[in-house]
Parts: structure tokens; sequence; C-alpha cells
């Protein structure tokens, strides 16, 4: 075993890393293993340490939309080390298990959750070659492993021994189990496209973006996506103002922190996600091929940096989604879910389906080809708005009708003026 | 069939845990072991060659099943439920002799049994697409009937909890 500087270097620009130790180590049997474990330690320490960039970078982008400053004062103009301060803060404080808590509920579920967070990471690509396995199931494991966090939010609301805690995590389970449902559905479209579940294949299979070819399956999954991560305007599960907190009212310190940790992880992996099922991941219109041909370190790089800029310009837009609107009621955010977004994600599977196999679209090339879904795509969208465009109206039409009748009994002989009393009092 | 120590780790995790399952007196622990042990033989499963069938597993039975169980118990606060004895004294009994009889059935299997089948079932190709194809193909019939039942079971939840709501409704 030698390490040589120089010939690092130089695999710097025709290898990477692992090809280099690979090369020095020879066909030994603990080599895959040892840089198997490697590279999900990287992995694992990036997502752990990304999250003190992505909370500042949240504050500070909600500040500006909320037109403040936001963090400016540790860490210099910018508040650039606030979080690493929270951090420490957070750390330091003393670990508290209370007495009426379920000792191992309340203390197993801030680690399960975590763990789940980052288990999902294993079949991310963040450039050609650069990712944990290329399972021939990657999005159904991705599924699987985040319906582990649902165990993990249950464990945390009853071993707390609070009602606040167990009403958050019953409205956790609610809104989790629901939008797992259309989140679901809404991947199988890019699954059918390319007819297949690995990541690499569905990469492979975007000559086009597939939210220029499927843009409500793209919505769709973003819109589940929100609810997945409990963020605005899904955050009923821990709605300060009505449950103070939710399932994690009775965490402090650093157990608290873990529950914030795989939130931030997890909006992070859903951005992620995104921009590999609907942006291409780390390709750029084929400049990446141009780049990459010869399997060059260099190639690898500009595929990062290009699945970097995707996955933060999505994220932004989680944040941005955040800063605009306000929480869902319970009520609404169900009959969103049962009555609106299943029903379309199920007919937009469906006519996907029929459209891939229709008898000429074998004949087409891949930009004709969606072309064409995208019609599709556009059709069924304008038919939804119509059906919501005429059931609102028909709703709109017994209200109105209500409240005139209502105004007439009230005023009497003066049914032309509607004193605006009579209708706030009813 | 992979590494025979991590089979016997995982082996001897899934068992605990079954034992676990049944010997706690409180139902959220024993469903929290039924997970534990759920997921175990998933990872078994993955060790076989076989990760569909492993995901399957995780969401099907550790995700969607058991967190409705775990929903159901603790809305009902069934886990404070008080004195819940073995109902009949010859229950252990019955069980003991029960259990002898299924590992008899096991040990008569494995001795009779071919033991190359079992390389061969590891050999398969287990990806989705040939999983569907085989679904679809050979054991399409099956499969259909299995579906019916389960909208069967669907539809009858749903006049079920209709007729309730009716019924709220005159009280």
């Amino acid at each position: 075993m030698s390490f040589g500087i120089l010939e690092f270097l130089k695999s710097l620009i025709d290898l990477t890393v692992f090809d280099y130790m690979r090369g020095v180590w020879g066909d030994q049997r603990f080599v895959e293993p040892v840089l198997d474990l490697i590279g999900a330690l990287v992995v694992s320490t990036f997502c752990l340490l990304i999250v003190i960039f992505l909370i500042w970078l949240e504050r500070k982008v909600i500040a500006r939309m909320q037109d403040r400053i936001g963090p400016n004062r540790v860490g210099g103009k910018f508040g650039l080390l606030q979080t690493v301060a929270d951090v420490l803060k957070l750390l330091s404080k003393e670990m508290i298990t209370p007495a009426a808590a379920d000792w191992w509920p309340y203390n197993l579920a801030p680690l399960l959750i975590v763990i789940a967070s980052l288990l999902m990471w294993a079949v991310l690509p963040f450039a050609p070659g650069v990712l944990g396995v290329d399972l021939n199931i990657g999005l159904f494991y991705v599924l699987a492993v985040s319906s582990i966090s649902v165990v993990s939010l249950l464990l945390a609301g009853w071993g707390s021994n609070n009602k606040y805690a167990l009403l958050g995590a019953y409205r956790s389970i609610a809104q989790l189990v629901s939008y797992e449902v259309p989140m679901i559905l809404s991947l199988l479209v890019p699954i059918l496209l390319a007819s297949s579940m690995s990541t690499i294949d569905i990469i492979n299979a975007q000559t086009v973006p597939f939210i220029l070819v499927v843009p409500i399956s793209a919505l769709i999954f973003f819109i589940s996506a929100l609810a997945e991560t409990g963020r605005t305007p899904f955050d009923l599960l821990e709605a300060d103002s009505e449950i103070v907190a939710g399932f994690h009212i009775e965490y402090g310190g650093m157990k608290f922190g873990m529950f914030f940790l795989a939130e931030f992880i997890g909006t992070l992996f859903m951005s992620g996600l995104f921009a590999t099922v609907y942006l291409g991941g780390y390709r750029l219109f084929g400049l990446e091929e141009f780049v990459t041909g010869g399997g060059w370190a260099l190639g690898r790089l500009l595929g990062l940096v290009v699945f970097f800029i995707k996955m933060f310009a999505v994220y932004f837009v989680f944040i941005w989604v955040r800063g605009t609107l306000p929480r869902f009621r319970i009520d609404q955010m169900l009959n969103f879910n049962w009555k609106f977004l299943v029903p379309l994600t199920l007919a937009l599977v469906l006519m996907v389906a029929v459209v891939e196999k229709l008898p000429f679209m074998a004949s087409l090339g891949d930009v004709s080809r969606a072309g064409v879904h995208l019609f599709a795509n556009l059709l069924l969208g304008l038919v939804t708005l119509e059906i919501l465009r005429r059931f609102a109206r028909k709703q709109r039409m017994a209200q109105e009708e209500k409240l005139a009748a209502r105004a007439a009994v009230n005023s009497g002989s003066e049914p032309g003026n509607l004193a605006p009393e009579a209708v706030a009092a009813h | 069939m992979g590494n025979p120590i991590l089979f016997l780790i995982l082996a001897a995790v899934a068992v605990i845990a079954a034992v676990m399952m049944v010997r706690s007196r409180n139902a959220i622990y024993s469903a929290l072991f039924l997970v534990l042990n759920f997921v175990t033989i998933a990872v078994l499963y993955l060790i076989l060659n076989a990760p569909f069938i492993a995901m399957v597993q995780i969401t099907v039975y550790a995700g969607a099943i058991m967190v409705l169980f775990l929903f159901v118990i603790m809305l009902l606060g069934a886990e404070k439920l008080q004195g819940f004895e073995e109902s009949s004294k010859g229950q252990l009994w019955i069980a003991a002799f029960l259990a002898v009889v299924l590992i008899a059935t096991f040990a008569v299997a494995l001795i009779q049994g071919d033991p190359s089948s079992s390389g061969a079932v590891a050999g398969l190709d287990s990806s989705p697409s040939n999983l569907g194809l085989h679904l679809f193909k050979a054991y399409v019939f099956p499969f259909e009937l299995t579906g019916v039942l389960l909208l069967a079971a669907m539809i009858g939840v749903v006049v079920l909890s209709r007729n309730s709501a009716k019924r709220g409704k005159d009280a």
C-alpha cells in the first residue's frame, strides 16, 4: 500500500478518489465494504452539515420576503455563523427525559427519524457514477424508507405522554399516510415513461426533462412532497399556534434538534429527488456527455454542480412557498388530498399509460413523443380546471341563494337593502 | 445465501423480537416488536437477492399496517387495559404443543426436501419487471382474485361507515 501524491493528483483528473483507492488496494475482499462505508459516511456527514447552511439560508430568505434583515450579528454582516451558534447551544443543553414519558419510545423516536431521512440518500445520484447504489427498485426504496419516519412520529407523540404531542402525532399520521398515496401515484408516471424504477435509468430516459413532459405529475409530486416533509402550508403536524409544536413539544436540546435536522434533510432530499426525477438530475441538455465521455473526474464535477444548482433551485421554491402561503385547516388538507389529488393522479397515471401505448408513439422520436405527452397533460389540466370552475360556481350560487333568502326574511319590506350586520350574524 | 453469520444474527433478532412481542404486557411494545420483526425479515429478503419483496415488506407491513395498528391502539387507549391475563389456563400448553408440531413439520420438510432447491430460488431474477411479468402471466388468476377480494373489503368499509354515520344523525 503506497500513497503517491502525484498519482493522487493525476487520479483527480481522470478518475475519482474511489477509482484511485481501488487501484492502490487491488481486488482484496475488504476493499468494497470499506469504500462503501466511506461513501456512506461522506454522504451522511454532508447531509448533517449542510443543514447548518440550509437553516441559515431559510432564515435569510424568509426574512427578505417579509421585509426583514434576518440573522446579521454572529459571524459578520450576513450572520453566517448564527446557525453554528444555535447548534452549539442545542448541543450544550441538558438531555431531559420527562418523568411521565415512556423511556424507550421517547428516546428512540429522534434517532429513528434521522436514520430514516439519511437512508433515503442512498439512491440519489449526485453526478454520473456518484451514488450509493443503483437499485433496480430505487424510487420504491425511497418510499419504503420514508414510511419508517411515520412510525417514529407516532412513537414521539405517544411516548411523550402529552395530549398536544398525541394530537400532533394523530395529525401527522393522517397527513403523511394520506399524502403518500398521491406521491407514489405521481412517481408512477416517470417510472412508466422510463420503464424502470432505478434513479439512473430515469435520468437516462430524460432527453427532455420530465417536467416538460408531464408537468401535472411534477406539480402533484411537489405538493405531496410539501405535505410529506410537513412544511407550510402543510405544517399542521407542528402548528405552533394551535398545538404548540405538536409531536415534539416535550423534546428539548439536541433531541428536539434531531427532529429539526430530519425535517431539513428530508426537505433537501425531496428537492434532490424532484431534480432527479423531473429536472434530469445531473444532465445539462447533453453537455455532460461531451465532458464525461472519457469518465473524467472533471465531467463528474460538472454533473455535481449542475445537480446542486437544480436541487437548490427546487429548495428555494420550498422556502418561497413557506414565505407565501398560510396554513391549511385539517379538514381542508384531507379533502384536498382524497377528493382532488388522488382522483386527479389516478386519471393522470391511466392517461399517461394509454398515451404511451398509442399505436403511432413507437415510430416517433423522443422529442415528439414528449410533445404528445405534454399536449395530453395540458388537456387534462384544462379539463380539471373546468370541473373545478363548475364546482366552485355551483357552491357560490348555493351560498348566494342562501344569503339572499335569509336577507329577505330578515329585512322584511326592504329586500334590496342588505344589512351587513344581518349577514354577519349568520 | 449470503453470509451465514449475518443470517444467524438476523434470525436471532427476528426470533427474539417475535418472542418479546408475545411476552410484552404493553400493546404498544408488542406492536413495536412486531415492526422490528418485519424489518428483520425484510433484511433477510435483501440477503436472498429479493430487494423488491423486501421493500414491499417494509412499506406494506412496517409502514402501513403497523402504523394503522399503532394508531388504533393509541386512539383506543388499549395499552392501558389492566389485567389481561391468559384467557384460559390451558392456553400455554396448547401453544407449546402447536409450536412443537410446527417445528416438527419444518424439520421433516428440511430433511426430506431437496437442499439444492433453495439455491435455485436465490439465483432467480427478482427484478420488478420480471416479478410483474410472472404476476400478470402465470399467476394472473390468483392476482385478479386478490384484487376483487380487496375491492370487496374496501366497499364493505364504505358501506359500514356510511350506515353508522346515518345512525348517528338519527340518534
